[in-house]
């Protein structure tokens, strides 16, 4: 700096130099301030510009996005919380609840918000209790990939756990305690078909409810009826979603409610089945494999429904585990499979009185007209049907070939009826054709005819295919379901309804019921003395010297039955079936239809007990104690209930 | 007597200036109630600093101008000591070393560079007033380049850049060359990409969300998308006070500081917007008058100085919380909450004042 002044210094000694300098220090002031005074000015042009361009930006976003900002702003604000509604209950006919709702906590990890998993369960567990069997399934409902806002991973808390987590929730960011509905069955095992069980809405079911339109009511539901009754009934279970409009701030936290709409209930269903008889036939049955079906024959209502062995719905509502679910698909048993609708079995001799009605319908037999049966039949070849009974039955008319289930009879009555007369009479009591009850998935079995047979195989029908069908045999198939509507149609003296479970739907808000197929839906023209003929003859089965005797011991009401067997192998021309000797599950499939009391029935029974042997021994028996239980309520001395083969009894 | 004490108050303070400045607290004030959520203490704290910064505002009102010139350089030498002694000893928080704690208190050497550095500017030009050569704009520009590159090193960018816009300022007011304000500037152009590879990452991320907020919708970009929301939710006349969704649900960040303008947006709308701005503009419109009629180089070159570095920062906020600016931590004036900030700001502005006052009672 002094270096500076001391050169002004040296300007200053010399006067042109000073004027000169002075000259340009006042020319430069001059200069400094119009030059600042013009800067000042652009600055004021640029603050002008940069404000203006602020403002129009302002105006962009303010009022030419509003809307779109405006939107967002209520994306941020609102958020809707679906209400799921109380899904209806399953009542029995007299009002025995058989499936209802209970809330429970459950632990509920949201993905997206939690950290890595595996660390997260980790240390939960040290708060809650968590099986290998939570996290397996936690995984399971991770892997199948729904849009899930959160997987559970653990169900039903109790108290203290509840209190526990909720001490240390600030540890576990995205986990939270959810109160959820879940299905409850009070009576486990018990009529397991029917009802069906909830599962976790899959992909299958979320294209079918788009189908049906109803997605967005099962906004905040998780799990879906998937077969039975809980199945079949869905849309009338499952009721309307409530919705809640909620202010939510940006931790997620509520702060206040909009609007909200309350969730209606689910309808009630109100069965026709008994839940007293179900569990009756159930303990009668036993462990073995296979099916009961008991009808109302005035109503189509059905009793009880069961088929063997079944399975615990309760494992499935809150999401069943890989094990166990691994454990009913893969058992040899088949327990999910429904015996009752989906097995196909030959109808054997619990056809005949159906053959013996048509022969009298269609004139093809009169009551007195009688065979000789030399233990087989032959169309004059090489080749002969035997009868059950090696040495044949003697001379056997309408009556006693009902009563000793005898084969010859029916080998030359199908041979005289042909197979379309044959189609034609019988398939009017449902056979060949799903009953329509209110289960999905249903087959429908098969009652042979020379047009089916063309169709499937190409192939003629030949007279010889005819002779087995007589006796329930050759390409004859039915359900269970549909022995027991054919004999409930009989007992009804041919009065046809269609069979259902649910007898009527009781709306959750007004309690008004709507029944369900309370009119005949067909009628076979019978004539009453044919009726009468056929089922005094099937009373005759159970009575000393008929086929289903020991069932039938001192019965204080008049039961009208036939027994069935229906074979399991093939036997060859020259061999002879030997129980003992063959594999129990190669062993004929034992079958009894029957209803009572027989003059005015009101209960049809078809039971099948597979690999059971002889229809007498191991069918009946069930028959008789269900409608024992049903018509005199007398409670079933439970006896063991493996098959007991009996040598002497005969089909 | 209240009169003569108001007379006398009043003697240094410019009036045009107060107006506006007090509208502009008021509507502060209003606008932290709501965005506070309705806290009487939040608003109770900053009334507070409003009243302590107003003191510091009508002391420095009274300073004479060339008490204030004399004042410059050792402004800007203690700022470079304690910077200096921030690079040293400064707490790290945030991975930047920007604080001191000097056991009292703890100070940011960074603020007292904003004023420090115009200060000491102004007084080099004014000291060699009416023979400024190229070299005197070269020595100026040392003086701000220290200070700036070491704030930069903290790392602070924000404060840097504004600290370089204060110095710019009066650089350019003094009367540097076009050809090297334009060289400059394409040279600084040029430089961008040279800029972007020394930045920190989180500062190359700011610049990133600005171009496209919706890449990070829940991290780094939420500050922008929340803001635009409150500001185009609130439309042309606003939600009305207290009503704004996204600052009363905890959407808006920052929405008592930095971010306050958009709680202000949302509530008052376009309309309301206007009116700010207005104010603003006033107050800035008044600082240039200040400046155009400062009867010394030194005082028009700080007035300008002091006048653009307040035009600056609400222009950065404005548009940092419009959208168009990256996110970077600049209050607004007078309106964000915050004593430092306040104090600052009405420090600068109690310097215009000081400025018209003086040169019109030595007019008169």
């Amino acid at each position: 700096m002094k270096l500076f002044r001391r050169s002004a210094l040296r300007r200053d000694t010399h006067p042109l130099v000073l004027a000169g300098a002075r000259r340009a220090e006042l020319r430069d002031h001059q200069k400094e301030l119009q030059s600042f005074q013009l800067r000042l000015g652009l600055m004021a042009s640029v603050i002008l510009a940069v404000f203006s361009a602020l403002l129009l930006r302002l105006f962009y976003v303010q009022v030419i996005q509003h809307d779109y900002y405006h939107t967002l702003a209520e994306n941020n604000r609102i958020s809707i919380v679906p209400i799921v509604p109380n899904r209806g209950l399953i009542l029995d006919r007299n009002s025995a609840v058989l499936a209802h709702n209970y809330a429970a906590y459950t632990l509920e990890i949201t993905p997206s918000k939690a950290g890595k998993l595996e660390g997260l369960i980790n240390e939960l567990s040290e708060v809650v209790d968590i099986t290998p069997r939570d996290r397996k399934r936690f995984r399971k409902v991770l892997d199948e990939g729904h849009d899930f806002s959160s997987a559970p991973i653990r169900t039903r808390l109790s108290d203290e756990e509840v209190a526990r987590f909720a001490a240390n929730k600030y540890r576990f960011p995205g986990v939270d305690i959810r109160a959820r509905l879940f299905r409850h069955y009070p009576n486990g095992e018990v009529a397991s078909h029917v009802l069906g069980y909830m599962g976790r809405i899959n992909k299958r079911d979320v294209e079918r409810l788009e189908e049906l339109g109803v997605k967005p009511n099962y906004a905040g539901s998780d799990f879906i009826g998937k077969i039975g009754l809980e199945g079949r009934y869905e849309q009338e279970l499952h009721g309307t979603t409530g919705f809640e409009e909620v202010e939510t701030d940006a931790g997620g936290r509520a702060v206040r409610t909009l609007r909200s709409r309350l969730p209606i209930s689910g309808n009630n269903l109100l069965l026709s089945l008994d839940a007293r008889l179900q569990n009756v036939a159930e303990q009668v049955f036993g462990n073995r494999r296979g099916a009961l079906i008991a009808i109302e024959p005035s109503t189509g209502g059905i009793l009880a429904l069961m088929s063997k062995p079944g399975f615990d719905p309760n494992l499935f509502v809150d999401g069943i585990d890989p094990q166990n679910w691994d454990l009913l698909n893969n058992s040899p048993d088949h327990p999910l499979n429904n015996r009752a609708l989906q097995g196909v079995y030959p109808p054997g001799s619990t056809f005949k009185p159906f053959m013996a009605l048509a022969a009298l319908e269609l004139g093809k037999r009169s009551p007195g007209y009688s065979i000789a049966d030399p233990g087989y039949f032959s169309l004059g070849g090489s080749h002969r049907w035997r009868d059950w009974k090696q040495a044949g039955h003697g001379v056997v008319d309408l009556h006693k070939s009902i009563v000793v289930s005898c084969d010859t009879y029916y080998y030359g009555l199908a041979h005289d009826m042909g197979i379309d007369n044959i189609h034609k009479f019988v398939g009017q009591f449902g056979f060949g054709k799903r009953t329509g009850i209110d289960i999905d998935g249903e087959a429908g079995g098969l009652l042979p005819s020379e047009e089916w047979k063309m169709k499937r195989f190409k192939q003629k029908w030949y007279p010889g295919d005819t002779i087995s069908v007589g006796i329930g045999q050759g390409y004859n198939l039915a359900t269970p379901m549909q022995l027991a509507q054919a004999t409930a149609v009989l007992a009804n003296r041919g009065v046809v309804f269609r069979p259902h479970i649910v007898r009527q739907i009781q709306n959750s808000q007004s309690g008004a019921l709507t029944s369900i197929e309370p009119q005949p839906i067909g009628h076979v023209q019978l004539a009453s003395e044919n009726v009468q003929r056929i089922t005094d003859a099937m009373v005759d089965v159970l009575k000393p010297g008929g086929t289903a005797v020991v069932a039938g011991t001192g019965a204080e009401y008049r039961i009208a039955g036939k027994t069935g067997t229906a074979q399991v192998i093939g036997i060859k021309q020259n061999e002879r079936y030997d129980e003992r000797r063959i594999n129990e599950r190669h062993r004929d499939h034992a079958l009894f239809i029957a209803y009572a009391p027989a003059d005015a029935p009101t209960i049809a029974v078809a039971v099948l007990v597979e690999n059971g042997g002889h229809g007498s021994s191991s069918a009946a028996p069930v028959a008789r104690k269900v409608m024992d239980f049903y018509l005199l309520g007398k409670e079933p001395k439970l006896e063991r209930t493996e098959t007991v083969v009996e040598d002497s009894a005969g089909d | 007597m209240i009169d003569r004490l108001l007379v006398y108050l009043g003697r240094h303070v410019d009036s045009y200036l107060l107006a506006a400045i007090g509208a502009l607290l008021v509507v502060g004030l209003i606008t932290l109630y709501s965005a506070s959520g309705e806290s009487f203490v939040r608003v109770g704290n900053q009334a507070g600093n409003i009243v302590v910064a107003l003191v510091v505002m009508w002391l420095a009102a009274n300073v004479p101008p060339h008490y204030i010139q004399r004042l410059a350089m050792p402004v800007y030498v203690l700022g470079l000591i304690l910077l200096i002694a921030v690079a040293l000893f400064g707490e790290i928080t945030n991975g930047a070393r920007r604080w001191l704690d000097l056991g009292v208190i703890r100070i940011q050497p960074s603020e007292l560079m904003k004023i420090g550095v115009p200060l000491a500017l102004a007084w080099y030009f004014d000291r060699y007033e009416a023979i400024l050569k190229l070299r005197d704009f070269i020595i100026g520009g040392i003086m701000m380049a220290v200070p700036v590159l070491m704030i930069a090193e903290q790392p602070d960018l924000g404060t840097s850049l504004l600290v370089a816009a204060a110095g710019f300022f009066v650089i350019f007011l003094a009367g540097l060359s076009w050809k090297i304000v334009v060289g400059v500037g394409l040279t600084a152009l040029g430089c961008l990409p040279l800029l972007w590879s020394l930045m920190h990452d989180y500062q190359r991320q700011r610049v990133m969300t600005l171009l496209d907020p919706s890449q990070d919708p829940l991290g780094a970009g939420y500050h922008t998308i929340q803001a635009a929301i409150a500001l185009g939710s609130g439309g042309l006349f606003g939600k009305g006070w207290l009503n704004g969704t996204q600052a009363h649900l905890d959407f808006l960040p920052e929405r008592t500081t930095d971010f306050i303008f958009a709680v202000f947006s949302e509530e008052f709308g376009l309309f309301g917007n206007i009116i700010l701005v207005t104010l603003f503009l006033f107050v800035i419109g008044r600082g240039l008058f200040i400046s155009f009629n400062a009867s010394t180089l030194f005082t028009r070159l700080l007035a300008g100085a002091i006048t653009m570095t307040f035009f600056t920062y609400v222009v950065v906020n404005m548009g940092m919380v419009s959208g168009v600016l990256p996110v970077v931590g600049v209050p607004l004036p007078l309106m964000s909450y915050g004593g430092t900030s306040l104090v600052s700001i009405l420090f600068g502005l109690g310097i215009l004042m000081s400025i018209q006052t003086h040169k019109r009672l030595v007019q008169s």
